[in-house]
């Protein structure tokens, strides 16, 4: 991707939107089922991290992956209708929005499990090694799956393996409602990456070029056998953990100012206005596509549950 | 036929594994060098290479969740848990993960690979290295449980197991390795979800699987000479599970004694009892007995262990029971 505003804006913004839609919907009652996890404010990571990947790439991510399935070019008709649960989402309905998967994308999968995804990421990145064709697996993931014990075998494996992975933790400051300080004992995260021998970088998750230049760094590396990466971007999620959170673990003067940090506000400023006007006027019309698409789709026909339980 | 020991015949069939199929990769802790603890994957390092027999770190839920992660791309992992009391070290990637990928993926995800680990009693191991934990994972939607007893049947539902698209959770027993029986010339698959009479029998019906085959053979042998004679069928895979042929064998006997490893309560047995009383009550003249091991974690002394597990004297008596 080559550095164009118009280029990045569109990404951030396409991806902000779904979300706010996706959270709208989730509002309307009776259409999303269980929590919804909003990764509004963490665009930039998910879009500068999936600018430096090939297509054939791979990616896993976490319950908050809407923003990466999107960025991965995840289809984002077929998203809003597994949102919605319905026979044309992604995973047919069976999956749902902590389960996002588009493997003709590389998107392996969400995971509703705290660091789950990185030991299957390590296991793709090694099959991928295997095959030659130099590509690589990246992992999203929060602080919080740092403390998981999954985190540090996944590292660990790794490097013993040389995988080609490059690991993205985002590090928005809170494991789901506890503050980072509450739970872990580094002063950076990248220290946790580093002892398990882990080549380690760290940048700013609320600047989509910061994120793409470490981003670069990190996948030729992997991708040139030189083992994996694990990478630390500083963000901020400007909503709760999940619609519906009080947030009584934040104070609103914290959240107005990283809100001032607003990776999709600051790429607009780069634009001249009627540049950004179509932009989002594209958007908004993909958006609607994409909604239609979604509320007309059927729900799967009851006896199609018991099907992908085994493959026969 | 030729006559090899249950450890030779699993590792007949991973070496036949490797040899024909590129897509097929070993891992576990000390499987390669050492040739694993029960000496199951011996020399197939020094054949195969280190890339497709690798020796892990210990850290189960790490490299189970890899092996996912290698399915997913089109490999076919065989990962080795040294004891299935170490599966629970995994549980997540076994049970949240590779149970779930295919239905949470809408048929996106194919998961190809076989867990195999071995547990059971009798050998003094203690609580931790000696439990029998089949029905937990015949608990879990999407996993496929395998169970065999024999030589011959172990390097068959290996080879099946392998070449199934589904994850498979293939429990050897610790006492079975050095055990020996006849296996054919060829490597044959076996099906799963076949299960087998072992010795045919008209009195009562005797279903069983590992090493707790051994015991009710014994058991039948010794009620044979009172006359009561046991068809003893050996489940070999318990997901699927054959019911068809144990209902077939209950319309000879209509008696079914139900004896295994697990712990009793919720154990495999009560599933199955369950399941006979439910789709063939009508066959029944007597209610089902189960012979289990009690619920209590195995001691570790040895004659304590004993007492335990289920020996001859237990099934013999469950079947005069249910002959009553």
């Amino acid at each position: 991707m080559c550095d164009s505003p118009e280029r990045w804006y569109r990404s951030l913004f396409l991806l902000r939107r779904f979300e706010e839609r996706a959270i709208d919907l989730f509002k309307e009652g009776n259409l999303v089922g269980g929590s919804l996890h909003p990764a509004i404010g963490q665009e930039a990571v998910a879009v500068g991290v999936c600018a430096a990947l090939r297509e054939d790439d791979a990616m896993t991510m976490t319950y908050r992956g809407r923003a990466q399935f999107l960025a991965k070019g995840g289809d984002p008709k077929r998203m809003l209708a597994e949102i919605l649960g319905r026979s044309d989402g992604v995973c047919r309905g069976k999956g749902g929005p902590m389960h996002l998967c588009q493997m003709d994308r590389g998107i392996i999968g969400a995971n509703g499990i705290v660091g789950a995804g990185l030991p299957i990421a390590t296991g793709v990145a090694l099959a991928m090694a295997r095959e030659g064709k130099g590509r690589v697996c990246v992992s999203f993931f929060g602080d919080g799956a740092t403390n998981q014990g999954a985190f540090h075998e996944a590292l660990n494996l790794a490097v013993v393996w040389n995988a080609p992975v490059v690991f993205i933790c985002e590090n928005n400051g809170y494991s789901e409602m506890t503050p980072i300080a509450h739970s872990v004992g580094v002063e950076h995260l990248t220290q946790r990456a580093e002892g398990h021998g882990v080549h380690a970088m760290r940048c700013d998750g609320m600047d989509v070029r910061s994120v793409f230049g470490t981003a670069r760094e990190a996948v030729a590396k992997a991708r040139g056998g030189e083992g994996p990466v694990f990478i630390e971007a500083i963000t901020y999620r400007f909503l709760g953990h999940m619609v519906g959170d009080s947030e009584p673990y934040r104070s609103s003067e914290e959240v107005m100012q990283w809100r001032e940090r607003d990776p999709v506000a600051a790429m607009r400023k780069e634009l001249a206005s009627e540049v950004a006007e179509h932009i989002e006027q594209e958007v908004e019309s993909l958006l609607q596509e994409a909604e239609a698409y979604a509320r007309q789709s059927p729900l799967l026909e009851p006896a199609a549950i018991f099907e992908d339980v085994f493959s026969t | 036929m030729r006559t090899i020991s249950y450890k030779s015949a699993l590792n007949e069939a991973l070496d036949h594994a490797l040899a024909t199929d590129p897509r097929v990769v070993l891992l576990g802790e000390d499987i390669g060098g050492y040739g694993g603890v029960f000496k199951v994957t011996e020399k197939l390092l020094e054949k195969h290479g280190p890339e497709r027999v690798m020796d892990t770190p210990i850290s189960e839920s790490g490299f189970l969740g890899a092996a996912l992660g290698m399915a997913a791309m089109g490999l076919r992992p065989v990962v080795e848990i040294m004891w299935v009391d170490f599966m629970l070290v995994g549980a997540d990637p076994i049970i949240n993960q590779i149970a779930k990928a295919r239905y949470m993926s809408g048929g996106q995800i194919g998961t190809p690979l076989v867990i195999r680990t071995q547990g059971g009693g009798g050998r003094g191991n203690g609580a931790q290295h000696s439990q029998s934990l089949e029905a937990l994972f015949c608990h879990v939607p999407g996993l496929k449980v395998v169970m065999p007893a024999t030589p011959g049947d172990a390097r068959g539902l290996l080879l099946a197991a392998i070449a199934d698209e589904d994850p498979v959770i293939f429990i050897e027993h610790k006492m079975l390795y050095m055990t020996t029986g006849e296996v054919p010339g060829a490597l044959e698959l076996i099906p799963l979800g076949k299960a087998q009479i072992k010795r045919h029998g008209t009195d009562v019906t005797l279903l069983t699987w590992s090493h707790t085959l051994l015991t009710a053979l014994q058991a039948a042998e010794s009620l044979a000479l009172e006359g009561v004679q046991c068809e003893v069928i050996d489940a070999r895979s318990l997901v699927p599970f054959d019911i068809a042929l144990v209902a077939k064998s209950l319309q000879k006997t209509h008696r079914l004694v139900i004896a295994h490893e697990a712990c009793k309560s919720f154990g495999p047995g009560a599933e199955f009892a369950a399941r006979i009383a439910e789709e063939y009550f009508d066959e029944l003249d007597a209610p089902v007995v189960r012979v289990a091991v009690p619920d209590i974690p195995i001691p570790y002394a040895k004659p304590l262990e004993a007492l335990v597990l289920p020996d001859v004297a237990a099934i013999v008596a469950a079947v005069r029971k249910v002959c009553q």
